[in-house]
């Protein structure tokens, strides 16, 4: 089991069953277009996990997809951006954000903490709006931008964890 | 002294409205007849004029719906086709213009069928002939509003006449105008009828 370097609980490598843990689990962050993910990113992992890290983090792309279609009902009758937990699977919950054209932004994560992951969105979605301004971008298109990916990792590493 | 070289990216700029947002009417009445003179070179027919000009007004629509859903800071989004409609020809026309629509009307006979007007719209201001040719950039602006909000809908720009009574706006040093222009908007059926559930 490894230390984990920002904070003193005692972290054990990925196990989807190790429920005793109060740390968080490797969180699963996507940006989602009209029909594909333009963006991803996971936070809390921490350098050097084992290669069973992969099945797990495959696992959470399947799961992230089986909870579109609630992302899509919560749009139309929620209309706040913030959706907040739309999907539960096991212990693991789905919160999402949706922007004016339907852009969303889906956290896969365990254990509450709303005002988090809210400030996190909230993040996001100024520099979401900014590169969106960029003439050269193209709505609904992968995010590549280097900065972006900078910044999201940065706001990802203040707010969750 | 070495100036400090720090980039700045577009993820640093502030994109709350600003004094520096407005443009001249010359500046983008130059600009907007070099790309109708462009793209009239290299068509043959009006309409095909105007499917060019509603597409590059069309990726416009998006950007303006993002930014202006940001700015506006209550971080809701519209669901329901009034809402929406409300948003383009108030908020929307004033980013865009300097002022509101001047009215939002729904046709009495389509029901799916709404009509945005506006007396002197930007784009025809010094357009002689074939003003609503010259208006469906604006009309792609409004599709790519629609569309990215999530309601399909085709948009046409139109002429009609000034009725008895209407005030006829004009530039200075400009023929007084004699129509004004309509924005048609038709929702496709499933919109319609999205809507409808959501009424209950």
């Amino acid at each position: 089991a490894k230390q984990h370097t920002t904070s003193s609980v005692h972290y054990s490598p990925l196990s989807s069953n190790n429920m005793s843990s109060s740390q968080q689990s490797p969180l699963l962050f996507l940006i989602v277009g009209r029909n594909e993910p333009l963006y991803s990113a996971e936070f809390g992992k921490p350098p050097g996990t084992p290669i069973t890290a992969q099945s797990i983090t495959r696992q959470n792309f399947i799961v992230m997809h089986s909870a579109l279609d609630l992302v899509d009902k919560s749009c139309w009758v929620n209309s706040n951006m913030y959706l907040k937990v739309v999907d539960t699977v096991n212990h693991q919950m789905i919160s999402t954000f949706s922007t004016a054209c339907h852009i969303k932004f889906m956290l896969l994560h365990t254990g509450k903490n709303e005002d988090a992951i809210k400030n996190f969105f909230m993040d996001v979605y100024e520099l979401y709006t900014k590169l969106s301004m960029n003439p050269f971008y193209r709505f609904d298109t992968p995010i590549t931008s280097k900065q972006f990916n900078a910044r999201v990792k940065a706001a990802g590493r203040r707010y969750l964890s | 002294m070495s100036r400090s070289t720090k980039e700045t990216s577009i993820l640093d700029r502030n994109i709350l409205k600003q004094r520096s947002d407005q443009v001249s009417l010359s500046a983008f009445s130059y600009i907007y007849s070099e790309l109708v003179q462009y793209h009239q070179s290299r068509v043959s027919n009006i309409s095909e004029l105007e499917e060019k000009l509603a597409s590059a007004g069309y990726g416009v629509g998006f950007k303006v719906l993002e930014l202006l859903a940001y700015r506006s800071r209550e971080n809701k989004r519209e669901t329901r086709i009034m809402s929406i409609l409300q948003f383009i020809s108030s908020i929307a026309w004033k980013a865009l213009f300097g002022k509101a629509a001047d009215s939002l009307e729904r046709s009495i006979d389509h029901a799916d069928e709404y009509m945005i007007f506006d007396y002197n719209p930007v784009t025809s201001i010094y357009v002689s002939a074939h003003q609503s040719a010259a208006d469906a950039y604006i009309s792609g602006v409004i599709a790519g509003i629609l569309e990215g909000a999530g309601f399909t809908a085709t948009v046409s720009a139109h002429a009609v006449q000034l009725e008895e009574g209407e005030s006829r706006r004009s530039s200075i040093g400009l023929p007084v105008k004699k129509d004004k222009a309509v924005f048609l908007v038709k929702f496709s059926p499933q919109i319609l009828e999205r809507d409808t559930t959501l009424e209950r």
